[in-house]
């Protein structure tokens, strides 16, 4: 086993690298996509701020279809449009383009969870104190939510980092790509244990530094 | 100041049509500190969201100085809510801010020099006795106090009406005595007239010189809180003081 590890140690190490910054990008832009979503879908139900039924529906429908494609099957239909964006279809830069696409409508209904649970009466009562529309989501809902949105961004992260293994059985690169690589097709099974080991590690760090964050930050365990 | 002329509110529900509030009219005056009494259900806190243009009327009108609050949008209506503060039962303040910053954020939303909103939000704090609290956050708050920044909040943008949907109906009777003094010294020295939504008699006691009495949508008395409790001519204001028992039916 250590003779493996010695063997493979700047590999795998190569390859954690790479997969942090492949879910870190993705998860920032599934962010930048999907936290306006989470918030249109909020603002737009019943008893939203900016209610529109008509609205809320479509724009449900089309969160709820792109939720349901497969990852892998997502990645392979889009790779024209990967390309298009960053030249190639293979890699881990390419990755992040359908991992953003695969995470953005999750990410909507997380962020659209953690508004919901902002108390109605909080937002009428900015609305009274003479706050716009933006205002309410900005300095109320958005702000309110923090702790909450915290923990939806860890659950994100992890299911992010879930797909960028996938993405690894089709040129991905990064963790994913060594244990199918490695780990199945030159069947080496102590790289594809050591591979599972890194990623159960970084899911936990993932877990546990965001959960403390979110507790830390939230005003109202004290 | 404000005048409610032939307002009616009713709401559609899965049961039909609810009417909670049925041609009512009211005059409420400058400096006063009016009580609107009535059990639950009565129409009292429909009759406040009409007031704060939380809600729309059906039909009939309020006025605020001449002016029909529910025909205003976008910046006129912003501006006017302004000249209304709110307080609510439960407080409504931001979890995540503190106390300080709860009693600024209406200014801040208004977009004040921050220099003057500081200032204001101290002498705020010392009107209401919490300055000593002004860093902690409204988890670490009792439910008295956290009334008196909802009440400090409520003021920051020097309001000329404070509107008070049941402000003690959470709150033990000392704490409500001590929050109902506030609310009166608040009248007197700052000159802020003050409705006040309540199914209790004893806050109309304390504080208020005008009273009126809603039951079934419908104001069934209204005047000065001594001459309508020395001889009381409904039967629900009767009840009300415990002159009649109440029948369940």
């Amino acid at each position: 086993m250590i003779e493996t590890i010695q063997k493979f140690a700047p590999l795998l190490w190569e390859n954690t690298l790479v997969t942090l910054g492949m879910v870190g990008a993705s998860t920032l832009f599934a962010y930048l996509l999907g936290l306006p979503m989470g918030v249109l879908l909020r603002v737009t139900d019943r008893g939203g701020i900016m209610e529109n039924h008509a609205f809320n529906s479509a724009f449900g429908w089309v969160v709820n279809i792109l939720r349901s494609l497969p990852f892998i099957i997502l990645m392979i239909s889009i790779s024209p449009f990967t390309r298009l964006l960053v030249g190639k279809a293979i890699g881990p830069v390419a990755a992040c383009v359908p991992l953003v696409i695969g995470a953005a409508p999750f990410v909507a209904r997380l962020v659209e969870t953690s508004l919901a649970e902002i108390d109605t009466g909080m937002i009428e009562a900015a609305k009274c104190m003479g706050a716009t529309n933006w205002q309410i989501i900005s300095k109320v809902m958005v702000r309110e939510s923090v702790p909450s949105l915290i923990r939806g961004l860890s659950i994100s992260t992890i299911t992010i980092l879930g797909y960028s293994a996938m993405a690894g059985a089709i040129g991905g690169g990064g963790l994913g790509d060594v244990a199918i690589r490695y780990g199945q097709h030159r069947f080496e099974p102590k790289v594809m244990l050591l591979t599972i080991i890194l990623l159960v590690i970084i899911v936990c760090v993932i877990q546990i530094v965001f959960d403390r964050l979110s507790t830390r930050l939230d005003k109202r365990n004290r | 100041m404000i005048e409610i002329s032939h307002l009616t509110k009713k709401f559609n529900d899965k049961s039909g049509e609810v009417t909670a509030l049925h041609d009512v009219n009211l005059s409420i005056g400058r400096g006063d500190v009016f009580g609107i009494i009535g059990m639950s259900g009565a129409g009292k806190s429909t009759l406040l969201r009409c007031l704060s243009t939380l809600e729309t009327p059906t039909s009939g009108t309020v006025t605020l100085d001449g002016v029909n609050l529910h025909t205003l949008s976008g910046n006129d209506l912003i501006q006017m809510r302004r000249r209304m503060g709110v307080v609510f039962q439960g407080y409504n303040l931001l979890m995540q801010r503190t106390v300080r910053q709860n009693v600024a954020f209406p200014l801040s939303l208004a977009g004040g020099d921050p220099a003057e909103t500081a200032r204001r939000t101290s002498e705020l704090l010392e009107l209401v006795g919490l300055s000593a609290k002004a860093d902690s956050y409204p988890s670490q708050l009792s439910g008295g106090q956290k009334q008196r920044v909802a009440i400090a909040r409520a003021l920051s943008t020097s309001p000329e009406v404070l509107l008070c949907d049941e402000p003690t109906s959470a709150l033990d009777s000392l704490t409500t005595k001590s929050v109902l003094e506030l609310l009166r010294d608040i009248n007197r020295k700052l000159n802020v007239t003050i409705v006040i939504i309540t199914h209790e008699i004893a806050v109309v006691k304390a504080i208020c010189n005008k009273v009126a009495v809603i039951d079934a949508s419908e104001f069934v008395e209204w005047g000065d809180t001594q001459e309508i409790f020395a001889a009381p001519k409904s039967r629900m204001t009767r009840q009300l003081l415990g002159y009649e028992v109440m029948n369940d039916d």
